[in-house]
Order: C-alpha cells, then structure tokens, then sequence
C-alpha cells in the first residue's frame, strides 16, 4: 500500500521559520543571513558594518561557529548587542538556534539583525532561518568557478559579494567571470564588489541594506494598513 | 555534511507516518532531492543506513528519486530541462524563465505492507 506524504523534509525547520518570520515582521525586524565558506571575509564585514553604525543605531549580531566566541568578541567591541551560537559541530544554524537566541539576546525591533552562518557554502543554503534575504560572499582568493561548484546557495542568495576587493592586484581572479557564472546559476542576482579592509564599495553595501529594510518596512506597512 | 540530520528528520517523519498505521510494516520511503538541495544522495543513503542500524527498521528501504533543474518561460509557457547552465528558453529564445524544479527535499510517499485481516 502506498501512503502519499508530500511534505518537505525540513517541514520542522520551516515551521519554526515560520514563527520567526512573523516575529520579525511583527517587531518590524529586517534579518539577513551572510553565508559563504570560512575564511571569506564574513565576521570583517561585519565588523565594518557595525563600525559604520552611530552608537545606539537598532542592529543587533548572532554569529555561528563550530567552537570558539572568537567572532562574537571581535564584534562585541562595536558596542552593540552580539551572541555567539556555537553549534558544536553542527555544520549550520537552524531555526531553534536563531528563536533560542535571539530571545536570549534579547533584541526587539524595530531595526536590523544580522546573521553570520557557519562557514560553509553547502549546508546553511538548506535551511530557512525566516530571514528576508540570504547573501553570499565569494572572495578574490577563490575560484571563479565557485557558483558552479556551489550552485545551490548562489540560486538562493539574493546578493552576491565579492570580498578582499584590494588583493586583486595580487591575484589571478577575474570578477567579471564570478558574476557571469553567478548569474548563469541565477540570472537576478544582485552583485557588490567591496572590501572591508579599505572600505571600497562599503558605500553601495550600506545602500543596499537600507533600501532593503526600507522595502521591508513599507510592505509590512501596507499589509497592516 | 548535513545528511545525517536531513535522515533524522526523514526518519522523524516515517515514526509520525507509521503511527496512522499500526501494525502496518514499513517498506519504503520515497524522497525527491533535487540538484540544487545541496544533498548529497550518496551520503544521504550512508546516513540512512547507519541510522536505521539496530533499530529494527533495517529493512526500511530509501528510494531516491533524483530532480534535475527544469525552467519555465514566462513568455511561451515551455518547460525544459537545464543542460550545460543553458536558462534562455530553447523554444523562443526569451531569458526570462523562472526554475519550476530541482530545489526539491520533500518526503513523497511510503510503502506500506498491512497485516494479513484475520478470516
């Protein structure tokens, strides 16, 4: 006998992103999540970011890591509130992880919560955190070819960033070729090119963020209008 | 490596299944993965196995059932199956086409053998 299911694997993960979703849209939250592989530049750009807030601007970090707090004390010094969530080996966050913490982190909106996932381009794309958009970092000591070997998380993510901008000169990387193969995954996806050692592109970064939230807020607006 | 939970959270869902059926044995449990879940099919079954190890569900046998990344076109409705990274639309040329499959990691059905009725 065959007993049709049709239910996503993940339906337990998606529920809980369910609620996180109407929590954010509820407390007027814009929640990213920044995957790439370790070492691509995430927690410096993060550190830039913050750095460029005012004292008391509404953003708020939960950083995840197999071990270690490292992150979450190098973004701590920014004056704003940060969580490390360390996943013990899990090679992700999911959904539990970001409702635990964050209700331990204690941050409401209205503003900005960002969130750095562990450091990995495979399995962080499979899990919904209820965020509004995934961003991908690619750096310029990759391969170009990195969104064919990864095509997963390069067609979920909304923005592409190419990090380590000012080694280019130093490297055999050809951004125009990442783009192109980035968008022969995903042909909408959105790119900045930037570095968070000397600030390049960090203008067009910041922008980004702000016409996202700016979005956000005015659809929420109109559905509770 | 995420497969050993993308299996627990199958087999999480087979216990809930089976509980509508008691008595019944388990045979089967189809998934779809499609080519862009990130799920490796292989890892997934050495999961699976190591998993149902002991637990007297040995005999449970994952049938995957592998998605390829297919599109549509907005402008002439075609469906077409993506080959070599190719999303422009084969029939009319147009690029905007939207992906209609391959991001697939549902549960589809399962198999079941009920008990004999007693005559």
């Amino acid at each position: 006998m065959r007993e049709v299911v049709e239910k996503k694997v993940l339906s337990e993960n998606d529920r809980l992103a369910a609620g996180l979703r109407q929590r954010y849209h509820d407390e007027n939250i814009l929640c990213v999540n920044i995957i790439s592989s370790p070492g691509s530049g995430k927690t410096a750009l993060l550190e830039r970011t913050l750095a460029s807030y005012l004292p008391g601007h509404p953003v708020a970090v939960l950083t995840g890591d197999l071990q270690t707090d490292n992150d979450a004390r190098r973004l701590a010094r920014f004056g704003f509130p940060v969580r490390q969530i360390v996943t013990g080996g899990t090679c992700h966050l999911d959904a539990r992880m970001i409702d635990r913490h964050l209700n331990e982190l204690g941050f409401h909106g209205p503003g900005l919560l960002l969130v750095e996932n562990v450091g990995n381009l495979v399995c962080p794309s499979s899990y919904d955190l209820g965020e509004h958009a995934k961003i991908v970092l690619l750096s310029v000591t990759e391969g170009e070819d990195k969104p064919l070997k990864y095509p997963g998380i390069f067609h979920r993510a909304s923005l592409m960033l190419l990090t380590k901008t000012d080694l280019l000169p130093h490297v055999e990387f050809n951004p125009d070729l990442a783009l192109e193969n980035a968008r022969k995954i995903h042909p909408e996806i959105e790119y900045i090119a930037l570095s968070s050692r000397t600030g390049d592109g960090f203008d067009q970064w910041l922008h980004w963020l702000n016409a996202l939230q700016y979005k956000v807020q005015q659809r929420a607006a109109a559905i509770n209008s | 490596m995420h497969e050993i939970g993308i299996a627990s959270s199958i087999l999480e869902c087979v216990a809930a299944e089976a509980e509508k059926h008691p008595g019944a044995q388990l045979a089967s449990v189809c998934v779809r993965i499609g080519e862009l879940s990130n799920v490796d099919k292989d890892a997934l079954e050495f999961a699976f196995e190591a998993l149902t190890r002991d637990t007297g569900l040995e005999h449970l046998k994952l049938v995957v059932e592998w998605c390829p990344r297919r599109q549509k076109c907005i402008a002439c409705s075609e469906e077409f199956a993506v080959q070599d990274y190719e999303l422009a639309c084969p029939k009319c040329g147009s690029s905007q086409t939207t992906c209609i499959s391959g991001t697939e990691l549902d549960i589809a059905y399962l198999e079941l053998e009920e008990p004999c009725a007693k005559s």
